[in-house]
């Protein structure tokens, strides 16, 4: 999806409109954030699919609280630029980061 | 009190290396079913037990993860038991095994406050430690339904997980 969405998203920055939001996609597998990093721009949407029979969260320390339920999926739209470093509150050792470009 | 859970599996490895007790080399997937059920079950007794008892927020937390995920687990391991039709068939490792945690219980519901804290951190720690060291070694070598198999590697992602959670608990603790 991203090379494709990329030539859009340029050309809509070079004219200054509202830039177009993404969608981010990151899976959920064995307790592994997959890719653990992401890029993303102000406005983007992440949206995590959590493959495992366990339910996870993407939570941010101070910042946003997302739940992912088994099996399901959960998002968050991201409104400040940045990097933020996000684990899950059940399973501490699950660490994921997004680099957000204003 | 952290021989006892070892003192069980090391029993399971002494029978199962012994040249008398040849037939009862690896567990049969009803046996091993029955194993991780027990094992799973354990915990989950045992985070009840801290959910009541402690008043430190990371142990409470910490056993509230413990009994969110054990239940989650099991109830695919019995959803997978009914689907393929096995009957979990009771055996000497989930015994032992049912018995140490019964005496860990007690010792555990003696205790109170910090002491009970360390005491049942330190115990997650070395449990966890020693069931994944059973599912590595013989559990999922043993088993030889595939779907069965999976689903005890998925179980070991999960609580090398939960150990290292335990261990990160353990050195807030200090």
């Amino acid at each position: 999806m991203r090379p494709l969405l990329l030539a859009p998203m340029l050309a809509t920055v070079l004219i200054a409109s509202p830039a177009l939001a993404a969608t981010i996609e990151v899976t959920i597998d064995k307790l592994v954030f997959s890719p653990a990093s992401v890029q993303a721009k102000i406005g983007d949407t992440i949206e995590w699919t959590n493959k495992d029979i366990l339910a996870h969260t993407a939570t941010v320390k101070g910042g946003w609280d997302v739940m992912i339920p088994a099996k399901s999926r959960g998002k968050v739209t991201l409104k400040a630029a940045g990097t933020v470093d996000y684990f899950c509150r059940f399973h501490p050792n699950m660490k994921g980061r997004i680099e957000v470009a204003p | 009190m952290l021989m006892r859970p070892t003192a069980a599996l090391a029993a399971l490895f002494f029978v199962s290396t012994s040249p008398l007790a040849l037939a009862a080399e690896k567990p049969t997937d009803p046996q091993i079913a029955h194993i991780a059920y027990t094992a799973g079950t354990i915990d989950i007794e045992a985070a009840k037990l801290a959910i009541k008892k402690s008043k430190n927020k990371e142990v409470v937390d910490f056993a509230k993860d413990m009994e969110r995920d054990h239940e989650a687990v099991n109830k695919q391991a019995l959803d997978l038991v009914k689907k393929l039709k096995v009957t979990p068939e009771d055996n000497d490792t989930s015994k032992a095994l049912a018995k140490a945690a019964k005496e860990e219980r007690a010792k555990l519901a003696k205790l109170k406050g910090a002491a009970f804290d360390k005491a049942y951190i330190d115990n997650e720690v070395a449990y966890h430690k020693q069931v994944d060291g059973a599912l590595e070694t013989l559990l999922i070598p043993s088993a030889s339904n595939a779907e069965l198999k999976s689903l005890l590697e998925t179980g070991l992602k999960i609580f090398q997980g939960h150990e290292q959670h335990a261990e990160h608990v353990a050195g807030m603790l200090k």
